[in-house]
């Protein structure tokens, strides 16, 4: 086991120096010479070759990544280019609320979608079953800003059971004031996908000899439910739920920008809009390492889970 | 079967056969045939609308700003517009306040302001252009946006122009993927070492992140976004044809074509590549579906089409200050419209893959 973390671990660093390279291209090359939006207004020679000089512009190409290199391997991505902040100063204080408002929908939303599916997958075939999966289909065509705008205007705006948007410095403030709705159209947004995917890992479990091994030896149906189906269907479950762990990450952009919490979705768009290279690519290296650890993290917990499987 | 060249009417046959169990299989089934019927549909429009036969004038203001749907008039909210009476009562108002005051509203008399007589101009000129508007409607079909532009019109061609990028983005991102694939599970060896590397670092980044990134060195436009996508998406693709040629390289109908001395170029691609295009077709549908999709979410948050073009995101990116007003309306028509097609494509899909199946009889 630990000859193999070892192996995966290194392997990771070829994949981490193309995502290095990756954005070195994109923003170094593909994005033209920063300095003229740094610049601004007061576009003058003297001002530009300050800028380059001060970001190193001025060096050549393969200096310039292995200033790069340096700052991804001492996770020092210099200062922001729009508010002058630390880099990774800016991403800790982004971190946190991010959490709070992923975790909480990726908890809330897997057991509310594990139930449903659990059930429906139970009674397949019948009414329940049919318009579970009908409506199923429907939400998931719809695009995930529809439920965004819709449930700001009819919940917090007009209905009023919500703050509008905002975030505070209290987490329990944040809790029980201003997670709510976020949380709940999140939770929303991804219920019909997820019920779709477990309902059918469910569905493929009950169709196996063992299910019916238990039958005939006289289990009753919560028994083998929750026994025997629901272990061996967590088994694709569990892994579907890793991999969207560092995805979740970003997932919340949408909701962050909609109702200002200052995470790290919302710092991405901020960092598009504003050409803050630094942010964008400390960011992107971040979640790159995220999803890479991840991924191992995930390999480990199906071994665990599930004995047959073998590690190479 | 194979599709050889030696014997171009047997292969033709096996080939159309293989196609024709799939389309007999999908008429069949009556969901997936409704919604190829859909999607067929919605691309008879967007053609119509490239081509400039319908929703070409989509910019002409041709309503009252947000005249209401036509079947609504009576119960929607009424937009108060200001005409030219109104505001030269309100100047009048202004200047009789002022007239108190010796020297006028801008604290100058008509001699002194430097500007009066440009102003004086410039207000004649545009009386001269008022007067040659043209009427604007009270309501629509659909109702009219913030400028009176037509909502049917609009959407007709965000219609277009969000399927022109799922399409386009989705064909390309699929040509990619497939050259890609077929030379790394094909050739093997250190190619497919250095392509799996490219491939462990795009899937490494999530893909709306990596659509930012890119979206932060690049403009705003149609081709942009279209490029854009295509590059970030292209993995899944990959990895499905690189397994497909790892596995059909060594079988006995791809040697049989290396002993009548086919290259590898017509190995791959002539031989090899039908016998897995099902599997693109039901990509295809996946891909357009998640790009139309990121489509809209790009372009809402104004990364996506320019601003002199219109698209589904674009549309209900003015959707949250509309609704604020109790204008509701290019919101439904909006989602309703982008529903029904993602659902029309996703069911296609679905039937697509039962469909072409080659395990059922």
């Amino acid at each position: 086991m630990l000859a193999y973390i070892v192996r995966r671990v290194w392997q990771m660093v070829p994949t981490l120096f193309g995502v290095m390279l990756l954005l070195f291209v994109l923003f170094n090359w593909v994005g033209g010479d920063p300095s003229y939006i740094l610049a601004g207004k007061n576009l003058s020679a003297e001002a530009l070759a300050g800028i380059r000089q001060q970001l190193g512009l001025d060096l050549p190409l393969p200096q310039q990544f292995l200033i790069f290199v340096r700052q991804v391997l001492t996770l020092d991505f210099g200062t922001s280019w729009s508010t002058q902040q630390p880099v990774s100063a800016l991403l800790h204080s982004r971190i946190g609320p991010s959490l709070l408002l992923t975790g909480s929908i990726l908890l809330l939303g897997t057991v509310l979608a594990i139930g449903i599916a659990a059930l429906v997958a139970y009674l397949r075939g019948s009414v329940t079953d049919r318009l579970v999966t009908l409506i199923a289909t429907c939400a998931m065509s719809v695009s995930a800003l529809v439920y965004i705008i819709a449930g700001q205007y009819w919940l917090a705006f007009k209905g009023g059971w919500f703050p509008i948007m905002g975030w505070s410095d209290s987490t329990l403030d944040n809790l029980l004031h201003y997670l709510p709705l976020p949380l709940l159209l999140g939770v929303i947004v991804g219920l019909a996908p997820d019920i779709r995917f477990y309902r059918s890992c469910f569905v493929e479990e009950l169709g196996h000899d063992y299910v019916r091994t238990a039958r005939a030896k006289g289990l009753s149906e919560p028994v083998i439910m929750l026994k025997h189906v629901l272990r061996n269907a967590m088994i694709p479950v569990v892994t579907s739920l890793m991999m969207s762990l560092p995805y979740l990450m970003m997932g919340a952009m949408l909701l962050e920008t909609f109702f200002g919490i200052p995470g790290m979705g919302k710092e991405v768009v901020m960092a598009v809009e504003r050409s803050d290279f630094p942010v964008i690519k400390a960011i992107t290296i971040y979640i790159a390492l995220a999803t890479m650890l991840f991924n191992l993290l995930t390999d480990i917990v199906y071994k665990l889970i599930d004995p047959r499987v073998q590690l190479h | 079967m194979p599709h050889t060249s030696t014997t171009p009417p047997a292969a033709q046959h096996h080939h159309n056969s293989l196609t024709r169990i799939g389309w007999r299989r999908l008429r069949r089934d009556r969901i997936g045939f409704a919604a190829l019927c859909i999607v067929g549909a919605y691309l008879l429009l967007a053609l119509a609308a490239w081509s400039g036969l319908v929703a070409s004038h989509w910019q002409d203001e041709v309503a009252h700003p947000y005249a209401p749907p036509t079947l609504f008039a009576g119960t929607a909210p009424h937009h108060l517009e200001l005409d030219a009476a109104d505001i030269d009562a309100a100047d009048r108002r202004a200047t009789s306040a002022a007239a108190l005051d010796s020297s006028g509203a801008t604290g100058l008399s008509a001699d002194e302001d430097p500007l009066a007589a440009d102003l004086a101009a410039a207000q004649q000129q545009s009386a001269q252009y008022r007067s040659t508007g043209q009427a604007r409607a009270d309501s629509l079909p659909l109702g009219a946006d913030q400028r009176g532009r037509d909502v049917l019109q609009k959407l007709l061609q965000g219609s277009a122009t969000s399927l022109q990028v799922g399409i386009t983005g989705a064909l390309l991102a699929l040509a990619i993927g497939t050259v890609l694939g077929a030379l790394s599970g094909y050739f093997g060896g250190l190619l497919d070492d250095l392509l799996m590397w490219g491939y462990s670092v795009f899937t490494s980044v999530p893909d709306m992140l990596l659509l930012l990134a890119f979206a932060a060195v690049s403009g705003r436009g149609i081709g942009t976004v279209v490029l854009v996508m295509a590059f970030t998406s292209w993995t899944g693709t990959f990895r499905l044809m690189r397994a497909e040629f790892l596995k059909h390289k060594g079988r006995e109908y791809v040697r049989a074509a290396d002993a009548i001395g086919a290259g590898h170029g017509r190995r791959m691609f002539h031989h090899i590549l039908p016998n897995v295009g099902h599997l693109l077709l039901v990509q295809f549908s996946m891909l357009t579906v998640a790009l139309i999709k990121y489509e809209a979410i790009l372009s809402f948050l104004g990364f996506g089409v320019g601003v002199t073009q219109v698209s589904w995101g674009a549309m209900l990116a003015e959707a949250p200050a509309e609704l604020l007003q109790g204008y509701w309306w290019q919101m439904l028509a909006v989602t309703l419209c982008m529903s029904l097609l993602v659902t029309a494509f996703s069911l296609l899909a679905d039937s697509l893959r039962d469909a072409l199946d080659p395990k059922v009889k």
